[in-house]
């Protein structure tokens, strides 16, 4: 894994506050929720997991993975996937190598497959400091290839979602990875296999308005912003004051929206237990 | 044109010479001849004007055709298209969407399930359709009303006009991310053919909620786009006033999207818009929907919805690398 030589910056945590990114320069970084100043190495041991307050920092990819499979059990497919600038979108193509050479990230998305206390999975993890996790035709492709290994090999899919929505510099070709996605969801749907979908700070746009809500399992993160439409174009619209806590995973939850918040502690433990009686193993 | 509201921009000098032979007309009740030939005229050139304008039109022109207040609506196309329309009510759960409508209806003669965004033409018709945006309650009737033409052998036509799904609290309370959704795995395996036209805007995610179809036509007018060019242009140029540069950027119109493989046809306007003669553009609507529905209804039901999936599998181009 080549993040082992090159670590990928943990950067930007948006938070349900504000969206300004904070990206840590030094080695302390400042907690967004409480305000406590934490030891940069040490909020990584916890997990990104504010020390004081349980505040669920932004966390990447790979880590993600780290902290959720087995040991060494992560084989990575489809590396090799590259978005292409079919609509010749302005400075897509210098955005694009500008991403990949600082994100250490081809895209805004890392699959394959991978084990939870022994039960084989396959996974996609989005990071959302790619672009703001937008989905394009890769993130599409890849999640769709996800869903159908997970089919053949008659094995469960998780998806990690984080993303601002559909990218915009792809155009209608973006929009249709929606469809497309939801697609390989209903053969997987078909096949009787269970699909669990965690959604993570934040996520919004056309990833919930398909894959992300389409889980027999829909959980969240704590704090996790979640949604359809940007508060600032609801209210822009509406002219309304939005409620409290509007569009958290807290407010969803007590809507009846998602299924479950789950401490990122406890993700793993959590995700095994669900797979173990989804697969009456 | 009764009000200046209604004419657009690059239509200023059309209305300008309508104006005059209205005028000239007025006054010529003795029918002279002279001012007969004047009118005459002024109705040739017109004419070639209409042509000119409408034969060199800019994505940012396009959009704004698709958002004209006087442009055909999806209730006027199943007034000119079909027979017998029939309105069912409702998600039976919370409440009835009037943005985005269905019920049965009759086409040449067969039983068919129409289903479509609808925007109001006063005030009072535009606050009850609220701008043709709907609320997760019209996905959910839209479901609905697949689920009962699957159910009863129904070809299914839904007609995409909107802005994009209502961006509103009680939208997101109950969860229009997740009504979508649903819809479009749902359509998936909806088992008779289905043929959706985008007939004015086509707006984001709230447009492809009942997009997920065997064929998917265009009107040459309308426009089919991720976001607005006006979200677009707030974003990439923090100015919307950028909005001409971020709809030709975007690839939104109708001969783009065919290029791109994103649309199957474009179903020709007359010149001046649909707007202009809305029984010439339903006229070459229907004879494209009967085309398309023929083709599909030769298949096998089986074999309708792998190629559906295929259609949608195969959309959007990268790079493999080893
Ligand atoms: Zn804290």
């Amino acid at each position: 894994m080549k993040a082992i030589f090159k670590k990928p910056s943990y950067s930007s945590p948006p938070t349900t506050r504000s969206r300004k990114l904070e990206i840590p320069k030094g080695l302390w970084i400042k907690c967004p929720s409480c305000g406590e100043s934490i030891y940069n190495q040490q909020l990584d041991e916890n997990s990104r997991v504010c020390t004081k307050c349980d505040y669920h920092f932004a966390m990447n990819a790979r880590a993600r993975l780290q902290l959720v499979l087995d040991p060494d059990s992560f084989a990575e497919e489809d590396a090799g996937l590259e978005a292409v600038n079919a609509l010749d979108f302005p400075k897509y193509t210098e955005r694009l190598a500008v991403e990949r050479e600082k994100k250490c990230l081809k895209d805004a998305v890392i699959s394959g497959t991978g084990r939870i206390k022994d039960m084989p999975v396959s996974v996609a993890v989005m990071d959302f400091s790619f672009l703001g996790g937008s989905m394009g035709v890769v993130v599409g492709e890849k999640i769709t290839r996800a869903i159908e290994r997970g089919a053949q090999q008659k094995i469960p899919m998780i998806t990690f979602s984080s993303s601002g929505g559909a990218r915009m510099h792809e155009g209608a070709f973006s929009l249709m990875q929606m469809a497309k996605v939801s697609g390989a969801l209903m053969r997987l749907s078909q096949a009787k296999l269970p699909f669990i979908s965690v959604l993570l700070d934040p996520t919004t746009g056309g990833v919930t308005a398909s894959f992300a809500t389409l889980g027999d399992l829909n959980i969240a993160e704590p704090g996790a912003m979640i949604g359809f439409a940007g508060p600032r174009v609801i209210k822009e619209t509406t002219h309304q004051d939005l409620p409290k806590g509007f569009q958290t995973a807290e407010f969803l939850l007590a809507h009846g929206l998602i299924d479950k918040i789950v401490h990122r502690k406890q993700m793993r433990a959590t995700l095994a237990s669900f797979l173990s009686c989804l697969t009456k193993k | 044109m009764d009000s200046s509201i209604q004419v657009l921009e690059f239509e200023k000098p059309l209305a300008e010479l309508e104006r005059m032979i209205a005028h000239l007309r007025s006054h010529n009740n003795q029918h002279d001849l002279k001012v007969e030939k004047e009118i005459s005229n002024l109705e040739s050139k017109i004419g070639k004007l209409r042509s000119d304008i409408y034969s060199n039109l800019n994505p940012w022109q396009r959009v704004q055709i698709a958002r004209h207040p006087k442009r055909p609506y999806t209730l006027d196309y199943v007034g000119l298209c079909f027979e017998e329309f029939n309105e069912i009510h409702g998600d039976r759960l919370f409440s009835d969407d009037q943005a985005l409508i269905g019920g049965t209806a009759r086409f040449q003669g067969e039983a068919v399930m129409v289903i479509g965004h609808q925007k109001g033409r006063d005030t009072k018709e535009r606050t009850k359709r609220n701008f043709g945006m709907a609320n997760p309650e019209g996905y959910r009737k839209a479901l609905r009303l697949m689920k009962m033409a699957d159910k009863f052998g129904l070809p299914v036509f839904t007609f995409v006009d909107t802005p994009g799904a209502f961006p509103g609290i009680g939208a997101e309370e109950r969860h229009i991310s997740e009504a979508i959704a649903v819809n479009l795995r749902e359509m998936f395996a909806v088992k008779v053919p289905m043929l959706c036209t985008i007939i004015g805007e086509g707006g984001s995610g709230g447009a492809l909620g009942i997009a997920v179809t065997d064929r998917v036509l265009i009107m040459e007018n309308a426009y089919y786009s991720v976001i607005s060019p006006e979200g677009c242009a707030a974003i990439l140029w923090k100015d919307r006033s950028h909005s001409a540069k971020a709809a030709e950027a975007l690839k939104i119109t109708a001969p783009d999207l065919l290029k791109h493989g994103l649309v199957d046809e474009v179903i020709p306007e007359p010149v001046g818009g649909a707007h202009y003669k809305p029984e010439v553009a339903a006229q070459n609507l229907k004879v494209v929907l009967a085309k398309h529905l023929g083709e599909l209804k030769k298949l096998p039901l089986e074999r309708l919805i792998e190629l559906r999936f295929e259609k949608f599998r195969k959309m959007g181009s990268f790079l493999e690398k080893r």
